[in-house]
């Protein structure tokens, strides 16, 4: 199969996602609560962020017999981390029959300049941005499905909107560009040509975009897909808190009806404890800055 | 013509797309109080079964649904629409709405590696885009069915009654004939068109 063909495949499986949760898990009974509560997939990782931040040090790939115990225990796609740059984890996550690969500044960077050349796998990648030269970027190196960055492992939303707000922003600003000024836009931006027209000619970013990064409550949710996520990643927000299966599937229906200001309210009440969370300046390590 | 889509979670949106291209209106449906709407037809679009099937039920959307499509509601249903369709599934004791006589199996090509793109015939038109991503297989159905597509030795699209049902998706691009085949072959019949 040509490249073209596999990307667009890739971009379908994204598109397939669309209007779902995507949720962190550490085991297969996890997996397992998180699939009953209704999430569309299940990001396979060793440590949630909040305790990626907790314990500091490196972080990397994670053990590829927890990922394929995860595989065994649930029948929607699994995701799995590799580290920005690092070729071999990603293959080997490739080798393992991942869904998706998220090439991830939650983990350390493993290359302090260049990014995995996603073209050269079969296997998809998603990638998180903050901007739209950072998600057109990946793009151009072959991510079939963008995410926010937010800032992971905070159970603070705030960066999640700063970067969703940002991209829409600069994606209204290029769409009311002459074309001929869109040459110095790819030169700021750092994109190639034809991919900004193509943001310009549709209005929105050529694959999926959802919003990542600080998501702790149903509200966070709908607010995030209020201002144009296509879906949602939970990562700390749901094991992280007093009534996990509660309140994965209280933000799995928020995801679905954000518009409901009723079902909202339901959906609130009475959840128990949300994660405790960090504010930005309390936090040491920055992971927003990582690969950009 | 209006269509309903059902936009639980999945790619409805690229449906909304292909049955406007197509000539239709259409709805989206997200909770009980959205089923008051008037439609003529309903399209169930690719996505996660278990996603759809539990907020089927959650938002108590599920007996209603069912009803309608038992009482002659065309459907049409690409991939979890499928699952959620079928009597049975292999190897899971789940059924969801289970108003089409046929036996599937999810994730029957293996993972995300194992999606593959094919162009070909569907109900007698060439060259329809069909892209099978993570796709199930229809293992068995009843002889009532009519076959309207086939690749590699399998059923992958078939219509019993008021119910289409194919395993891949032909939304993801922008050749909305399967969507037009629809409207003109299934729901102006009901219509009385």
């Amino acid at each position: 199969m040509d490249y073209k063909e596999q990307y667009k495949l890739n971009c379908g499986l994204a598109q397939m996602l669309k209007g779902g949760v995507i949720m962190d898990v550490t085991t297969p009974e996890q997996a397992k609560i998180a699939e009953d509560a209704g999430a569309c997939a299940v990001m396979a990782l060793e440590r949630i962020p909040a305790d990626i931040r907790a314990a500091g040090g490196v972080s990397r790939m994670s053990d590829p017999e927890m990922i394929r115990g995860i595989q065994q225990a649930v029948s929607i796609p699994v995701m799995a981390k590799c580290r920005i740059g690092h070729i071999a984890e990603a293959r080997i996550l490739e080798a393992i029959e991942i869904d998706y690969i998220d090439e991830s500044e939650v983990l350390s960077p493993a290359d302090d300049i260049y990014h995995v050349d996603k073209r050269v796998f079969k296997v998809p990648f998603v990638c998180g941005a903050r901007d739209l030269g950072e998600a057109l970027r990946r793009i151009t190196e072959g991510a079939a499905m963008i995410r926010t960055k937010g800032e992971p492992g905070t159970g603070d939303v705030v960066q999640a909107v700063r970067h969703m707000r940002k991209m829409n922003q600069e994606i209204r600003r290029v769409t009311s560009m002459a074309d001929d000024e869109l040459y110095e836009a790819a030169k700021q931006y750092q994109v190639p040509f034809d991919l900004l027209l193509q943001v310009k000619q549709e209005g929105k970013l050529p694959v999926v975009n959802c919003a990542a990064g600080g998501v702790a409550t149903p509200a966070d949710a709908a607010l995030m897909m209020l201002l144009g996520a296509e879906g949602v990643f939970v990562g700390s927000g749901i094991f992280k808190s007093g009534d996990p299966a509660r309140r994965a599937a209280a933000i799995v229906k928020a995801v679905t009806n954000y518009q409901d200001f009723a079902m909202l309210a339901d959906l609130s009440a009475g959840l128990g404890e949300a994660m405790v969370g960090i504010n930005p300046e309390e936090i040491k390590t920055i992971m927003e800055e990582r690969g950009i | 013509m209006k269509i309903a889509l059902l936009a639980l979670q999945g790619d409805f949106a690229e449906h909304e797309a292909a049955f406007r291209a197509a000539g239709a209106e259409t709805l989206q449906l997200r909770r009980k109080q959205d089923l008051d709407l008037a439609f003529d037809g309903l399209v169930l679009p690719g996505g996660e079964s278990t996603v759809q099937g539990k907020l089927l039920h959650e938002l108590e959307m599920f007996d209603p649904l069912r009803e309608r499509i038992r009482e002659g509601l065309p459907v049409f249903a690409t991939c979890a629409g499928l699952i959620l369709l079928a009597e049975r599934l292999m190897d899971d004791p789940t059924v969801h709405l289970g108003t089409l006589n046929a036996v599937v199996r999810r994730n029957a090509y293996g993972r995300q590696l194992g999606s593959f793109f094919h162009s070909g015939t569907f109900a007698g038109m060439e060259n329809i885009p069909m892209s099978f991503i993570r796709a199930p297989q229809i293992e068995f159905c009843s002889p009532a069915c009519q076959v309207l597509a086939e690749h590699g030795g399998r059923i992958t699209a078939l219509r019993q009654g008021n119910q289409l049902a194919m395993t891949f998706h032909p939304e993801l691009e922008t050749d909305c004939r399967a969507a037009a085949w629809f409207l003109r072959e299934i729901v102006s019949p009901c219509k009385g068109l």
